[in-house]
């Protein structure tokens, strides 16, 4: 195993990371004000599309995820309209916004299936960061992202007052709090980012666009949150590990190892499983206590 | 002992305050006030009336009629906001605490004025200045799920404390302390006192109310049954004003209990459970229910009696003795074994515990006995007999007709409670565990159920009977067991003994070894 | 106008069988609206569009046996998702279950290709069921043990479903004939579906409204159809009642997962006669949406089913004539389904 194949391997890791650990962030946001929203897959999607599109159409990728993110937030307040105010059940409500983004995305991007687009700029780390860092934008900004995430949720009011609704909105409830208000801006923020996390994909890793392009990445993301025990930092750590295992097994195909392609795709999902199992006991220990509800039990 | 301050006038006065419920009336015109500096005790029995008025003070319920002044200004309380605004808190029994988050943030959430960003350090002080203070010792950084009942009391005061609040209402404080978390507490609201704070003080438990109060307010079936100072208040008041004199119940037994020798239905041998959350342990309860006999539990709710049922339906294990149903061991058994060996169980809450509430009346009284009711193999229900089932149950128990094809959730509380009974008692079984089986029903309908519970007694059925009507127990009790703290503290035959005695066993006044 | 008013909140306010229908083809009516707006905001007449949808599927003799042949898979795969619902259970895998079904009866075609039709056929549909079964029983574990909710496990199996199906569909199994779309190769006549005449119907749809009729009797007929719904209902009375509730939680989601298997491999002997990869427009979400539209009523999942079919025809019409992808149905279900659950005829809930 050489040096380069290493950095090749980490850099990739960290550039496949991305576009699961900004939803993944947003969907921590969301689950610690207790709501789960199985509609990430469709909100990337949208974001995908949209972004490719704006891109081909104004030839700034900044645009691009600019809209992304607004529909994204957009969308997903139609959800957390039905699950805040409509008390609509979580699971089936975030199905809904899945199928939604299957339509939608496919309709927006339709046109623009074999568009050549210029993507995000690439800036290099002076030094020896050059070898290893060399990404976009969006990719930088991610660690200052979940630490400032972090810093939210732990030491401000909002924070304080969203991680208690998703603990016991009575509770908050009685503390002045209104859990309907606090989860709204939660979702919002949620959609946002989730928009941002597919139009990296698209305008950031593969420049292309076609349907169903996420290909899951909105559940992992959601078993990445579970793994991460719905902790910014420890997120980073859960995306890293599949962004390592989608290079990891892309280098396998290119390299025409005996193991069928098929087998290897199936590799992020059946991780997924995998990690839900082994830290899904535990992970319902650190659990956001109103979410247990929705998973297990009478929502 | 300090006396309370009666001059300049009560800081809080409640006047002939009436709050109704379906079908009860909570608070009847009942007047009460508290003075600066005092500690005023709420005593009486369950459902006597003293949560709802405590919460109708803190604005959890608007009162149907009545007043409220609050230093000498008349006031109205819409929410516990307003209250709170008027320096009243109230710790309730179930905390409003949120176990993830820290001390320090839990009281933090509660802070009328919070900075947008959190300075942890500056609210950590006012924790230790008032910790200090009021000998309330609390570590900020721990996460309250790491914290014992009686810390997590702690954090609610101080709650309150740092909120501003000097009108402090604890509601039952002591039901989950142990004996030297009490005394604990005790300190706590004397120190408190002597600031000027005031401290309504709601229990069921005589020895803790004499032992810390300046004042002693009875209610009894929502009325207040008498007010005392300190010093006028003795412990035999307090029962008489508590319990009075009972009419015993319509519903008598008839013919001796059962001899000695008689095979027992169920017994338990030293069964201990394990402490969990804030459940009451069972600790090495011994019991025997022979057939044809009635045994009465009688206890304060909370006290053990819920999972001395579970355990006995197999749906808690024990993890210590030995559990006998018709002398086999039964103590690993699981629920299907438990019911097929012919035990019926009518809960506590029917609708949370014994039926689906989507599902129609017929279906549920189905469930009793599926098996009785299939046909072919199961895969044909018999309906019609199912309802007749239903009707003959319910007409021989004397209980009004149901509905039967709407679904059981539509129907009143105490609808669904009849329905429970007529499937559990028309089931073919040796032992009956009822819970509270009158609580909810009106006189005649409870009578009737106490005549069946009789009637199942003279057919050599064993019938565990918890209760928290005493004068239900002595009426239909061969043999009477009081529990407290999750042991049994006493056993008697009701003729050996009077209402002022398990009064007393109830509320912990006499202490058992 | 005041008895509109009225008849409107008749409609909307009962829970009776009759009244969910009915609301449900309102609902219908109206989001079809929404989405003639959305046709005029592309640039299209949603008059022409509807009338084009019309003629094409409904008064066309064709286009009316073609919603049958949709319709067969989409009741199997809706009595996937509403048996497990009644226990309680969200099975969206219906889509990974279909294709595992679809593989493992392909598997026993192949394999017993020499046996006579009587046993091939039955043979070849049970292993379809099983197939399915299989990718049942995994997520019905996980979640008895509580170790990982069923919804987010069937989601993630169904990602893994199609690639084992690509696998064999581009290797072991694949026909040395085709270059172009990699299929296996055709099925003896043996393992296939009868047709009524000329038209693609097939027996399947026989069988498919054979197994919504057992669904309709095991549920509300049956003692175990009456424990599993005290289970879905109130899963801590059951236990205490003595029901087994894993065991019902498991059994679910293999009857559940052996249902959308069998939609798979019928649909495989019925219409193609061998497998490839596309063998399923999203069936099993489809499946999801009409339970979910029906409340897993009977004659509402067949009306439902019909409803859906229609749409989904509706769609390839639009791709035809209009150019409008067929993806946009999918916006179309999700808007129905957005509306279903916002319950607008219930007073604020929130």
């Amino acid at each position: 195993m050489s040096w380069d194949w290493l950095t090749w391997l980490t850099s990739g890791a960290i550039l496949y990371a991305a576009p699961l650990l900004y939803p993944a962030l947003g969907e921590v946001i969301e689950q610690r004000a207790g709501i789960v929203n199985l509609g990430l897959e469709g909100l990337m999607l949208v974001g995908a599309a949209l972004a490719f599109a704006v891109t081909a159409e104004t030839g700034s990728p900044w645009f691009g995820v600019l809209a992304a993110a607004l529909a994204g937030g957009v969308m997903n307040l139609g959800f957390g309209y039905l699950v805040i105010s409509r008390r609509a059940p979580q699971l089936a409500s975030g199905l809904a916004l899945m199928f939604l983004g299957f339509g939608l995305s496919a309709m927006l991007g339709k046109g623009y299936i074999n568009a050549l687009i210029r993507g995000l700029p690439r800036y290099q780390l002076p030094g020896w960061g050059a070898i290893l860092f060399n990404y976009d934008l969006l990719v930088y900004l991610l660690f200052p992202l979940a630490l400032g995430l972090w810093w939210v949720l732990f030491r401000t009011r909002w924070g304080l007052r969203l991680r208690a609704v998703g603990e016991d909105p009575i509770t908050a409830f009685a503390a002045g709090i209104s859990p309907a208000w606090v989860r709204y801006q939660a979702v919002f923020l949620a959609g946002l980012l989730a928009g941002i996390g597919g139009a990296h994909l698209s305008v950031g890793v593969t420049l292309t666009w076609s349907e169903g392009m996420t290909a899951g990445r909105g559940f992992i993301a959601i078993a990445l949150v579970i793994f991460s025990r719905w902790h910014p930092l420890r997120a980073i750590v859960g995306a890293l590990l599949f962004g390592g295992a989608v290079v990891f097994q892309l280098q396998l195909q290119a390299r025409g190892v005996g193991i069928s392609p098929f087998f290897l795709d199936m590799l992020p999902y059946v991780l997924t499983i995998l990690v839900l199992l082994i830290w899904g006991r535990a992970g319902r220990q650190a659990a956001p206590a109103s979410l247990g509800r929705v998973y297990y039990g009478t929502e | 002992m300090h006396k309370s301050q009666t001059e300049g006038g009560p800081v809080v006065a409640l006047r002939g305050i009436t709050k109704r419920f379906p079908g009860v009336v909570a608070n009847d015109h009942v007047s009460f006030s508290v003075y600066p500096g005092e500690v005023h005790a709420l005593l009486g029995e369950n459902g006597a009336g003293k949560s709802t008025l405590v919460k109708i003070l803190y604005g959890f319920y608007l009162p149907d009629s009545g007043e409220i002044f609050v230093r000498g200004r008349r006031v109205r309380f819409r929410s516990p906001h307003d209250a709170r605004r008027d320096e009243i808190g109230m710790v309730f029994q179930e905390f409003t605490l949120i176990p993830a988050l820290t001390v320090l943030e839990n009281i933090a959430l509660f802070l009328p004025r919070l900075p947008a960003v959190l300075n942890p350090r500056k609210i950590a002080r006012r924790i230790e200045q008032a910790s200090h203070r009021y000998g309330l010792e609390l570590d900020p950084e721990t996460p309250v799920w790491q914290l014992s009942i009686g810390q997590r009391q702690r954090v609610e005061l101080m709650k309150l404390l740092l909120a501003g609040s000097r009108i402090l209402i604890l509601d039952e404080p002591t039901k989950v302390l142990a004996p030297h978390e009490v005394e604990g507490l005790f300190s706590v609201m004397a120190r408190l006192k002597g600031d000027g704070y005031s401290i309504v003080f709601i229990s069921h438990k005589l020895r803790e109310v004499l032992a810390c109060s300046d004042r002693i307010t009875v209610m009894r079936r929502g009325k207040v049954a008498g007010s005392l100072s300190r010093d006028e208040a003795t412990e035999e008041r307090l029962i008489s004003l508590m319990f009075g004199t009972q009419p015993p119940g319509e519903v008598r037994l008839e013919g001796p209990p059962p001899p000695p020798e008689t095979t027992p239905v169920l017994e338990l041998k030293n069964v201990s459970t394990r402490a969990s959350g804030m459940a009451t342990p069972l600790r090495g309860v011994d019991l025997v229910v022979r057939s044809g006999e009635i045994v009465g539990v009688a206890g304060v709710a909370g006290n053990g009696q819920k999972e001395l049922g579970d355990v006995v339906l197999g749906i808690q294990r024990c993890s210590e003795g030995r559990k006998l149903i018709l002398g086999k061991d039964a103590t690993g058994w699981s629920p299907a074994q438990v019911r097929e060996a012919g035990v019926a169980f009518i809960p506590e809450d029917p609708l949370a515990m014994a039926a689906a509430p989507g599902l129609t009346v017929l279906e549920n009284m189905a469930l009793g006995a599926i098996d009785r009711y299939a046909r072919w193999g199961g895969l044909v229900m018999e309906w019609p007999q199912v309802e007749q089932d239903l009707t003959s149950a319910l007409s021989r128990l004397e209980l009004p007709p149901l509905p039967s094809r709407v679904p059981i959730r539509t129907l009143s509380g105490g609808s669904q409670q009849r329905m429970v009974i007529a499937r559990e008692l028309s089931r073919d079984c040796r032992l009956v565990v009822a819970f509270y089986p009158t609580r909810g029903l009106d006189v005649l309908s409870a009578n009737s159920v106490r005549r069946y519970l009789v009637a199942a007694r003279e057919a050599g059925k064993g019938v565990l009977l918890i209760s928290e009507d005493l004068g239900e127990l002595f009426s239909l009790s061969d043999r009477l067991a009081v529990m407290y703290r999750g042991q049994v503290v006493g056993e008697f035959a009701p003729a050996d003994t009077t209402l002022e005695a398990v009064g007393r066993l109830m509320t912990g006044a006499v202490v058992h070894g | 106008m005041g008895k509109a008013l009225a008849v409107g909140r008749w409609i909307f306010r009962g829970t009776s069988p009759c009244q969910t229908i009915l609301r449900l083809l309102v609902t219908t009516a109206l989001v079809l609206g929404v989405f003639a707006v959305v046709l005029l905001a592309l640039g299209k007449d949603p008059w022409q569009a509807y009338g084009d949808i019309i003629r094409q599927n409904l008064l066309n003799p064709r286009g009316l046996t073609e919603l049958l042949v949709k319709m067969s898979p989409l009741l199997l795969t809706a009595v996937a998702v509403a048996l497990p619902f009644k226990v309680g259970l969200i099975n969206i895998g219906g889509e990974g279950q279909f294709f595992l079904g679809a593989w493992l009866g392909t598997w026993a075609a192949l394999t017993f290709a020499g046996l006579p039709r009587a046993l091939l056929l039955p043979l070849v549909l049970l292993m379809g069921a099983v197939g399915g079964a299989l990718w049942g029983v995994i997520p019905g574990l996980l979640r008895a043990k509580g170790w990982v909710n069923e919804t987010i496990s069937t989601l993630l199996l169904n990602y893994v479903a199609p690639l084992i199906v690509g696998y064999f569909v581009f290797g072991p199994w694949r026909s040395p004939e085709t270059a172009m779309y990699p299929q296996t190769v055709p099925f003896p006549p043996g393992a296939r579906l009868p047709s009524f005449g000329d038209t693609r119907v097939h027996a399947g749809l026989l069988i498919s409204l054979l197994v919504l009729f057992l669904y309709w009797f095991f549920v509300s007929k049956t003692k175990w159809g009456l424990k599993w719904r005290a289970t879905g209902n109130n899963p801590g009375a059951a236990r205490r009642l003595g029901l087994p509730v894993s065991r019902y939680l498991v059994l679910a989601l293999v009857v559940g997962g052996g249902v959308a298997g069998l939609a798979g491999i019928a649909e495989v002997v019925a219409i193609h006669g061998r497998l490839k990869l596309a063998i399923s427009p999203g069936y099993g979400y489809m499946g999801f949406l009409v339970n979910w539209l029906s409340g897993g009523n009977p004659v509402g999942i067949v009306i439902m089913a019909f409803t859906v079919a229609l749409i989904a025809a509706g769609g390839f019409t639009l791709q035809i004539t209009q150019r409008v992808p067929y993806a946009a149905v999918n916006i179309l279900l999700a808007l129905i389904l957005f509306v279903v659950l916002a319950k607008p005829w219930q007073r604020r809930k929130g």
